[in-house]
């Protein structure tokens, strides 16, 4: 049994308590957080290269065998979301550097919990697993958000820490069903186990996949469970809020995963129909984000809104569960990560060079370095909207012709331009506000802090949304592969419960 | 038995809510953790409800099942972490923010 595919928990566990240890020394706790994310991209690297030879690879915690044991797989969609998460964390730390961790104590503990709960969402094979690493990333997100407590952080941390533990509640009770069920929590064992059982127990797994959906479309921020997350990432630093651009993704991700894989054709009654649910959700969720953005007061608010755009584009994608249109969702997906979260640096790059008004969209002084950070707006700003030739284009042309032969096409490609459309207007309001509407004769602020991280990690996002454009093609091969293999449930079931783990 | 702890877990769910939605940040607290009692003895009842059963096989004639017991463990672990962060952050906004109205009406909105 390789040990790899537990190596990205292990290694931010054993970095968080490490870093824990060296809370008196700020330089240090930058240089071992900066080698934990380079060391985990090259372990996602690893396992991509390994689970693109199209097999699944198992570990059995314990070696203990599935269904008893807790399993962890790496297939080509875990290890995508692996390698993106490890991506991220980088130019996230890296722009944490410039201060924004110095204003409370135990910022790199936090970040390494928080990537250790990601990792284990996207690979645990496990419903209940699933919950302990929902938690596991949801109490480092709390902490994160509250980092450097400012009266806002706190107001928006109530309530976002409050809806997360009724989500909590509702997912435990969804787990609770399934088990009291079938017996089992293990997903693979789930989805052979379900289509075995008799129509009154399907009647009630059909309710308990309801209640999932609803804790992951609230993970997601779908609507009507979306007012969470604009006040929350718009307060959060904008280092931490780069980092939260992964954090709607995991919603989205446990759909993607369990619903095909669980809820499948095979499931019969117990199986909802996602489409139904998901759809006009996703498209609700897509316009409410765009108006909203238009009515934002602040430029992190703006760039909050649009996650919320991005998450419901993503989602459209995956709620129809075609090939083509997953694979279009899930280049998307990356592509949408590093862009919001290169959305919320450069707002924060803004937002210290304005003196008091930071990025509120009011008249302010004028920019110290206006033609850097206009450049760096105005890419991540295209890369955000969709315009050619940046990757937001590819990956909506690809949903937009994923989708051509649906039913309700008129109403995903209206919902699609219209948004990009509505996100353009947003942006270049707050472009405008922000660099140009500045009283005469003011000068520029001299005492910005230290400018230089932030804008190290901004570059490292935009050379990542380059390449995910440049790359389109080899990405686009492997979200296709990807999209396949997430169809193929045999695959997945016979890998967990036949081999499970066995050299 | 069963049918004990159906209406109990109804009636913690049931206050859970109500408190859940009140205006005041320490009802949003209790209204949580009734809420995740509820959730724990719902959990504890998908491994069906047995009398003086073991979680062991061979030690009396039927045995109880040790996973949904193993499972309500770390639930309680988990939502008992969870309310003490609660109840420290209410303190902090009560603090810092001057009152214990959850909304915070009347301070700076962000949009």
């Amino acid at each position: 049994m390789s040990i790899w595919p537990v190596l990205p928990v292990l290694l931010p566990a054993l970095a968080a308590a490490g870093l824990v240890l060296l809370r008196a020394h700020l330089v240090v706790q930058r240089a071992v957080s900066l080698i934990a994310c380079i060391a985990l991209i090259a372990i996602a690297c690893r396992l991509l290269v390994e689970a693109d030879s199209g097999s699944q690879i198992v570990y059995a915690l314990g070696d203990w065998r599935p269904p008893f044991g807790i399993v962890l797989v790496v297939d080509r969609l875990s290890a995508l979301m692996l390698l993106v998460t490890a991506l991220l964390a980088l130019p996230a730390v890296l722009s944490a550097c410039g201060g924004e961790d110095d204003r409370g104590p135990f910022f790199h503990p936090l970040v390494q919990f928080q990537l250790m709960g990601l990792n284990g969402a996207f690979l645990t094979g496990d419903l209940f697993n699933l919950f302990v690493f929902f938690e596991v990333l949801l109490i480092a997100s709390y902490c994160l958000l509250l980092h450097g407590q400012t009266d806002r952080r706190l107001r928006a941390g109530l309530h976002y820490v409050t809806i997360n533990l009724v989500g909590s509640s509702l997912f435990l009770i969804a787990a609770a069903l399934l088990y009291g069920m079938t017996g089992t929590l293990n997903l693979a064992d789930l989805a052979t186990a379900i289509p075995r059982l008799d129509a009154s127990a399907k009647l009630l797994v059909h309710s308990g996949a309801l209640l999932l959906l609803v804790v992951f479309a609230l993970k997601a921020a779908v609507f009507p469970l979306l007012l969470w997350l604009p006040p929350t990432y718009s307060t959060a630093a904008a280092s931490v809020a780069a980092l939260f651009a992964i954090m709607t993704k995991v919603g989205i991700y446990a759909i993607v995963r369990i619903y095909p894989l669980v809820f499948g054709p095979a499931a019969g009654e117990a199986a909802p129909n996602l489409e139904l649910w998901i759809l006009p959700a996703a498209l609700l969720t897509m316009t409410c984000g765009a108006l909203a953005a238009l009515a934002s007061r602040r430029l992190a608010g703006v760039a909050a809104q649009l996650t919320l755009v991005s998450s419901g584009t993503i989602l459209v994608g995956a709620a129809l569960f075609t090939s083509a249109a997953l694979s279009a969702a899930l280049y998307y997906l990356a592509h949408s990560t590093f862009a919001g979260a290169l959305l919320f640096l450069v707002s924060g790059l803004i937002a210290a060079q304005r003196g008091e008004r930071a990025d509120a969209l009011r008249r302010a002084v004028p920019l110290r370095h206006p033609h850097l950070s206009g450049l760096l707006f105005l890419l991540a700003a295209a890369a955000v909207a969709g315009i050619p030739p940046l990757s937001g284009f590819l990956g909506k042309t690809m949903l937009l012709q994923a989708v051509i032969d649906h039913d309700a096409v008129s109403w995903i490609w209206l919902a699609i331009l219209a948004t990009s459309f509505l996100a353009i207007i947003a942006l270049m309001r707050g472009g405008m506000l922000a660099f140009w509407a500045t009283p005469a004769r003011a000068e520029p602020i001299r005492d910005t802090g230290s400018l230089g991280p932030t804008l190290l990690g901004a570059g490292v996002l935009l050379l990542l949304v380059l390449l995910v454009s440049v790359a389109a093609e080899p990405i686009k091969r492997y979200t296709d592969a990807a999209a396949g293999q997430l169809l193929d449930t045999t695959s997945y079931i016979r890998s967990v419960m036949v081999t499970g783990g066995r050299p | 038995m069963e049918l004990l702890t159906a209406v109990g877990v109804g009636v913690l769910t049931t206050s859970g809510i109500y408190l859940l939605l009140r205006e005041r940040t320490f009802s949003v607290l209790l209204g949580l953790t009734l809420l995740s009692y509820a959730v724990n003895l719902f959990v504890f009842s998908s491994g069906r409800l047995k009398v003086g059963a073991p979680p062991l096989i061979g030690h009396s004639a039927s045995h109880a099942d040790p996973l949904a017991q193993a499972l309500v463990l770390t639930a309680i672990v988990i939502s008992f972490a969870m309310t003490a962060f609660v109840v420290v952050l209410a303190i902090a906004a009560y603090r810092r923010l001057g009152g214990d109205d959850a909304d915070h009406h009347g301070g700076e909105q962000d949009r």
